[in-house]
């Protein structure tokens, strides 16, 4: 019974298409925009392309991508297992403080040894944040969706209150905090970042990025845990009569969520950011994550792709006011492409299309040989 | 005790001030998610709201025709989700993540081009939505001034209190409000009693837009005269949490609404005297709430069909 399939088949039924397909739209509507403004879109879209197809263009998008990536990572693992991370935000902003804090107090430790320190610290935070919210959910049956908006603001102000501690605070005039310790940067050396031409922030943190996508794919597919999580995320009450406990699954899949976007916070800090300013609205890398999880749909792969898509968009951007666009504009497109991405029904119908230009010759499908039957 | 009375009257006018807003996106989200259909969009929604609402009554000077253009465009965004999730089926989530990013994007954008700046120019007091009773109360008293302080407020303020009565004369004494529960609890049922479903959430997804985009315009239209990137930024959020705070009933939400905005008043009061860190009282409102939580709400009952896309039977 194997059916050929047609080109309409093919796009109506890949996830991948859809995804592509939802991009162009981003961009159409993009242009649509540009043209309404009275902006000229090869400019525009010259700009984007041109800053990020140089080897230090390109450098940059992957510096930008890593936080996106692996925050990314952070949400699409809490999708693949039944609650929606809307609080990686915080989580992340709780990450990126505790690496900053953990450096600047074992200031002297060697790079080995400091390093993998700020990452555990600011996984066990991350984790923290989310087992929390957890606890208040599987303890009091207080919904997880509220208190994590909740904690994401208690993680802003907090983090602005640690920022301004004597300890931490800059000594300059600048309302942030301390650089990080030298020995907690990972940036390449600067005759590394000269000679290979890359941008004055490229760091080691992208691998730090495929092998959390490494590990997250790891646990989904490969292990028990992931096997139990997913039950749950499926239908909890299958998954309670099948012997899994739900409770400690839900714990178990917000820490490592929320482990994974403080990792996210940590390297951002320790690779382009270097400190932390006080902030008067909340940054939005958690938000971001959620948008790339949902672009890389929830697949660890998909979701590395994703990541480094919307770090090339967000560092073109930034390019755009050369040509006099609006920055914001990479919101529309973004926009547009979730929008699409979320009634990507619409292109599974293309296979109607091609039903209505060429009806079928004889009933081969189920349904008709049932109707044949009944009749 | 003149200085209690009047730093409570201060108190109360900012948790007025503050709850307005986040009262009017509360009850276009009870409609949303009562009906069946979560709606994280609000925020977005309100940004639009917010930048309509100013840039309207900016170049037409009118302030009440501002604030209904504001919902307007809340409500045209509100039409974007609807057709996205309620017609085609989307998950709300991902639909709603995208109006959040849309909403701001096109706001800052159009704000570029009218403006050529990201910030629109400040309204004049007869732009901005009047207060009324002010100069009723004679301010020279303590009990004139606490007065003066509570009740001269801005007419959205009033207007929203009207609105939660009729909300929930509408959720709980009418026909449609009985018909828009039940949607949101089992749309099957509703639509063998001869109920489209389809067509209620639709309605109700738009009421939804059009309620966070008048409390977007709240926002800028009454104490801040403009609209900036950063007027809207997490408000909407904290309304669904005032909403989900309140069990989805309307006068729960507003109860929701009110203790933030109490805790952002007291936010203002004890800032000013910064014998504690400014960063520390700011955390109090998202605190509190967890705390009372815990202590209080416990568990919150959601609508049984929220969130799952209906598929008419064929």
């Amino acid at each position: 019974m194997t059916k050929k399939k047609g080109f309409l088949d093919f796009i109506s039924d890949s996830t991948f298409i859809h995804i592509l397909l939802s991009i162009v739209f981003g961009f159409l509507v993009g242009a649509i925009f540009l043209k309404v403004m009275g902006l000229s879109v090869g400019a525009a879209y010259g700009r984007l392309l041109n800053s990020i197809t140089s080897l230090k263009g390109f450098s940059y998008v992957v510096v930008y991508s890593v936080p996106y990536i692996v925050a990314g990572l952070s949400v699409a693992f809490s999708f693949k297992t039944g609650v929606f991370n809307i609080g990686a935000e915080g989580q992340f902003v709780m990450g990126s403080m505790a690496a900053v804090v953990t450096s600047l107090l074992c200031s002297g430790l060697p790079k080995p040894l400091l390093i993998p320190l700020c990452f555990i610290a600011a996984m066990a935070i991350g984790a923290l944040w989310g087992i929390i919210v957890g606890v208040l959910k599987t303890k009091w049956g207080i919904n997880e969706v509220l208190s994590m908006i909740m904690f994401n603001w208690i993680a802003f102000y907090l983090s602005n209150f640690i920022a301004g501690l004597p300890a931490i605070k800059n000594e300059g005039t600048a309302e942030a905090t301390k650089n990080i310790a030298d020995n907690a940067s990972m940036l390449f050396s600067k005759e590394f970042i000269k000679n290979a031409g890359l941008c004055p922030t490229a760091n080691w943190g992208i691998l730090m990025a495929v092998a959390a996508m490494l590990i997250v794919w790891f646990i989904i597919e490969k292990t028990t845990l992931g096997y139990e999580l997913k039950a749950v995320g499926y239908n909890k009450f299958a998954a309670e009569y099948g012997g899994i406990s739900v409770n400690r699954s839900i714990l178990t899949a917000l820490a490592i969520s929320g482990a994974l976007a403080g990792l996210a916070g940590a390297l951002q800090v320790m690779g382009m950011g270097k400190r932390i300013s006080i902030f008067t609205s909340q940054e939005g890398f958690g938000f971001a994550g959620i948008v790339v999880a949902l672009i890389g749909v929830s697949n660890p792969f998909g979701v590395f792709v994703a990541g480094l898509f919307y770090g090339a968009l967000m560092y073109g951007g930034s390019k755009l006011n050369l040509e006099g666009v609006p920055t914001q504009l990479i919101n529309v497109i973004v926009g547009t492409v979730v929008f699409f991405i979320a009634i990507s029904v619409i292109f599974r119908s293309f296979r109607n299309l091609k039903k209505k230009k060429e009806p079928p010759k004889s009933p081969v499908s189920s349904n008709s040989k049932k109707e044949v039957a009944a009749s | 005790m003149t200085n209690f009375v009047n730093s409570l009257g201060i108190i109360l006018f900012a948790t007025l001030v503050y709850a307005t807003p986040l009262l009017y996106a509360a009850l276009g989200s009870c409609f949303s998610e009562v009906s069946g259909v979560v709606n994280i969009g609000i925020e977005g929604m309100m940004t639009v709201g917010a930048f309509t609402g100013t840039v309207v009554a900016y170049f037409i000077g009118n302030p009440w025709l501002g604030f209904l253009c504001g919902g307007l465009a809340g409500a045209l965004f509100g039409m974007l989700h609807a057709v996205a999730t309620v017609n085609l089926g989307a998950d709300q989530t991902i639909a709603g993540t995208a109006i959040n990013m849309l909403g701001p994007g096109i706001a800052i954008m159009t704000a570029k081009v009218l403006f050529n700046s990201t910030d629109t120019v400040p309204l004049t007091a007869s732009q901005k939505i009047p207060k009324i009773f002010s100069g009723t109360f004679d301010t020279s008293t303590v009990f004139g001034r606490f007065m003066d302080n509570v009740f001269a407020n801005y007419a959205s303020t009033y207007l929203v209190f009207i609105a939660v009565i009729i909300v929930w004369f509408v959720f709980y004494k009418t026909r449609f409000g009985l018909r828009l529960r039940a949607c949101g609890e089992h749309p099957q049922a509703c639509e063998t009693l001869g109920i489209d479903v389809i067509k209620m959430r639709f309605a109700c997804v738009c009421l939804s837009g059009f309620l966070a985009g008048l409390g977007g315009a709240c926002v800028t239209m009454t104490v801040s005269t403009q609209f900036r990137p950063i007027s809207i930024v997490g408000q909407g959020f904290i309304a669904i949490a005032a909403v989900i705070f309140g069990k989805f009933r309307p006068h729960g939400a507003l109860i929701g609404c009110l203790l933030f905005g109490f805790c952002s008043g007291l936010k203002v009061v004890l800032g000013g005297s910064s014998a504690i860190n400014m960063h520390i009282i700011s955390m109090i409102p998202y605190v509190v709430t967890v705390i009372v939580l815990v202590l209080f709400v416990g568990k919150s009952r959601v609508p049984a069909a929220n969130g799952k896309p209906y598929v008419k039977a064929k």
